[in-house]
């Protein structure tokens, strides 16, 4: 574990706009090592668009990245990744036509010494990580659609942490899971946690997320209402805080927070 | 052909090598060796279409020289259906390879026609080489054209390409005011095939040999690789079947080329200005597997080696299932789409050649509808329009079904525009065939 007062990442006032819509305004969110920190709203909340801008896929157009607390530039998913930041995403962006470990290498394959893929040593590692992840995956062979809704996020789960993520964000992690397979990955999430790395999760239902927080920062038309240890507010005083904008005694008011007459 | 249907078979599908012992016999074989039942499929609907005509027409299609004549016929879109894989596979599609073959062809033919002779002296030994490459550059940058406007300025590879067929067929005729180009170098007309364009018995047999070798070291090299990561393996009996079915393949294909014979007047003029005395009852001298042919199996194996076996190949398929994914996970996708059309711009010249040399001139007509061949071998051949599917080798095979059905028509006197109403059909139906395959698959 590093030092606990630097942050692992802190993304300080981001902006950024598409065709005049502020979709995030001047957000600041942070996250320790070793720490769950949900960031939560409505759809439309600009939550996984911020988020977007650490992972990669989005340029903000203002506002400082910090990893460590070094300025970290981030232009694309390949930079994203070079400061061990992965991303599931709620699409689960997996490649649906090629299998299992053509998904967990895409982007950075394996190769022989002659520069050809080492689909062998590839397929290897992925039944070592899947074994340990989800020990009932089999179908490695197989087009990853040929697969059920649980196995796919292990596959996009085991993509994140087979290159030894630090910070791990996932964009809706369960909105396609059973309750059995939503459990699986609550006790990875706390697994990963004990391992020193850093999770976002990104929801806009509460109940997902809310016992396996240690934070939470809520969102609001594009600006952060305002953040809170999950011990120090109720789930009810969140939920007013994603509605209405209020903030409960216990959390610390941002920007969006709504303006006490 | 064989070894190319065998380097597809690390594409099919493997799960059923975790060998279930349920199933008949016929599945049961199936799933041993592996082989992938859509591609039986394809080489099944082939016999049946060359054995239906070899009735048809009384005899005249299974003959050596007819097959000779196809395998020639074919190389051409073949070597452009490979490429046509890619492109399709990265849902895009390349409607100028026809006008890219000409453009190319006639840049080549004028260079070793006009241009080369005068600055390197006539019959200069490497004006076809010079030419060719000349050629392979100008199509090359054709398609960085093609995949630069698709990839960067975002304009859909169906209009880019469409514009493409206007501009380079204009471009054609502008390189010659519409002239023909011809007679091309004596070395370069050696791509076209013929007798001359052909390796001979001896030559056949030792390409015949090296393929059956090559088939015994793909199959150790496999079984070496599953057992080290101690991955289920092919029973032993299986192993032997494909190399059996490869080699009886391979050897079959170098019989059937040396079996067609030199005609009788080149035969003849062979044997005045080798002083060789004309025998009784002729000379027989056997063609051999034709240049263009070999030309078009080594891009095929070339491209089915980059389609799966570099991380090039991978990126075109993963960004084929799913763009954004494939993005996402930090592949250049812009970079890999540019590359792809690059490629076939090279794959369209060396085409050019094949055809130029095989007419022995260079037109302003030459590759025309040929756009439209190639994308129906590369569809035939089982690549998916919605992307992510395809494999070269069912590509090609593809060309050959094409080129099969034409040729066979030809033999039975129908006309053009009914051939061309058959190929329209067959198209049709094939791609419905495989929806149904697909559907049941799944």
């Amino acid at each position: 574990m590093t030092d606990q007062n630097i942050p692992l990442v802190e993304m300080k006032d981001i902006s950024i706009s598409f065709g005049g819509i502020h979709a995030v305004e001047k957000a600041t969110i942070d996250l320790f090592p070793g720490e769950v920190v949900a960031v939560l709203g409505h759809n439309g909340a600009g939550k996984s668009t911020l988020i977007k801008i650490l992972s990669g896929a989005y340029r903000r157009d203002g506002g400082d990245i910090l990893i460590n607390g070094e300025a970290a530039e981030i232009k694309n998913p390949r930079d994203a990744k070079k400061y061990g930041i992965e991303t599931i995403y709620q699409t689960l962006a997996v490649a649906d036509n090629v299998d299992a470990a053509a998904n967990l290498y895409l982007g950075r394959e394996l190769r022989t010494k002659w520069g050809t893929l080492d689909d062998v040593a590839m397929e290897a590692n992925t039944r070592e990580v899947m074994g340990r992840l989800n020990p009932n995956f089999r179908r490695f062979k197989e087009p990853v659609k040929a697969l059920s809704g649980g196995q796919r996020q292990s596959v996009a789960i085991a993509r994140a942490i087979l290159f030894d993520a630090r910070i791990l964000i996932m964009d809706e992690p369960t909105a396609a899971l059973g309750p059995q397979e939503t459990a699986q990955v609550g006790d990875l999430i706390k697994q990963l946690k004990r391992e020193g790395i850093g999770i976002f999760l990104i929801s806009h239902d509460i109940h997902d997320v809310f016992d396996l927080a240690d934070r939470v920062f809520v969102m609001k038309n594009g600006k952060v209402v305002g953040h809170a240890r999950t011990q120090d507010v109720t789930k009810d005083e969140v939920l007013g805080m994603i509605i209405l904008g209020k903030v409960p005694p216990g959390a610390v008011p941002g920007p969006g927070a709504m303006k006490v007459a | 052909m064989a070894d190319m249907t065998h380097s597809t078979t690390p594409q099919a599908s493997e799960t059923t090598t975790t060998a279930r012992p349920e199933g008949n016999p016929v599945a049961r074989f199936f799933r041993a060796t592996e082989i992938d039942t859509r591609m039986l499929g394809m080489i099944g609907a082939l016999l049946i279409i060359w054995i239906g005509f070899h009735i048809l027409t009384g005899g005249l299609f299974l003959t050596a020289r007819n097959l000779w004549n196809l395998s020639v016929q074919t190389a051409s879109v073949a070597v452009m259906a490979t490429g046509m894989v890619l492109v399709i596979v990265t849902r895009n599609i390349d409607l100028s390879v026809g006008s890219i073959l000409g453009f190319t062809g006639m840049i080549m033919g004028v260079l070793q026609a006009q241009y080369l002779p005068q600055l390197l002296g006539f019959d200069h030994p490497a004006i076809w080489a010079v030419a060719l490459i000349g050629g392979i550059i100008v199509g090359g940058l054709i398609g960085t054209l093609h995949g630069v406007i698709i990839a960067f300025l975002s304009v859909p590879s169906f209009i880019v390409t469409l514009g493409g067929l206007l501009v380079w067929r204009g471009a054609t005729w502008f390189v010659t005011s519409g002239q023909t180009v011809a007679p091309m170098n004596p070395s370069f007309r050696l791509m076209g095939g013929g007798a001359e364009g052909s390796i001979g018995e001896t030559w056949s047999w030792v390409v015949g040999l090296i393929a059956c070798l090559a088939i015994v070291a793909a199959i150790i090299n496999a079984r070496h690789q599953r057992k080290r990561f101690h991955f289920p393996r092919r029973p032993l009996w299986a192993e032997f079947v494909l190399a059996g079915l490869g080699f009886v393949t391979v050897i079959g294909a170098v019989m059937v080329a040396n079996a067609y014979f030199w005609p009788i007047n080149i035969a003849r003029r062979y044997a005045e200005a080798n002083g060789i005395a004309w025998p009784e009852g002729g000379l027989q001298i056997p063609h051999g597997i034709a240049i263009p042919v070999l030309m078009a199996i080594a891009v095929g194996i070339v491209m089915t080696f980059i389609a799966t076996r570099l991380r090039f190949g991978r990126y075109v398929f993963a960004i084929g299932g799913n763009p954004e994914a494939a993005e996402l996970a930090g592949i250049k996708t812009r970079w890999v789409t540019v590359k792809i059309f690059a490629l076939m711009g090279v794959l369209c010249a060396i085409a050019a050649a094949i055809s130029t040399a095989r007419l022995n001139a260079a037109t302003n007509a030459q590759g025309e509808l040929d756009e439209l061949y190639t994308i129906a071998a590369a569809v035939i051949g089982g690549t998916s329009l919605s992307g992510g599917m395809g494999t070269i080798a069912g590509a090609m095979l593809g060309a050959l079904v094409m080129q099969s059905l034409q040729s066979g028509m030809v033999l039975l006197g129908i006309d053009t525009p009914f051939q061309r109403i058959v190929v329209g059909i067959v198209l049709v139906t094939a791609v419905w065939l495989d929806t149904v395959y697909r559907a049941r698959a799944k």
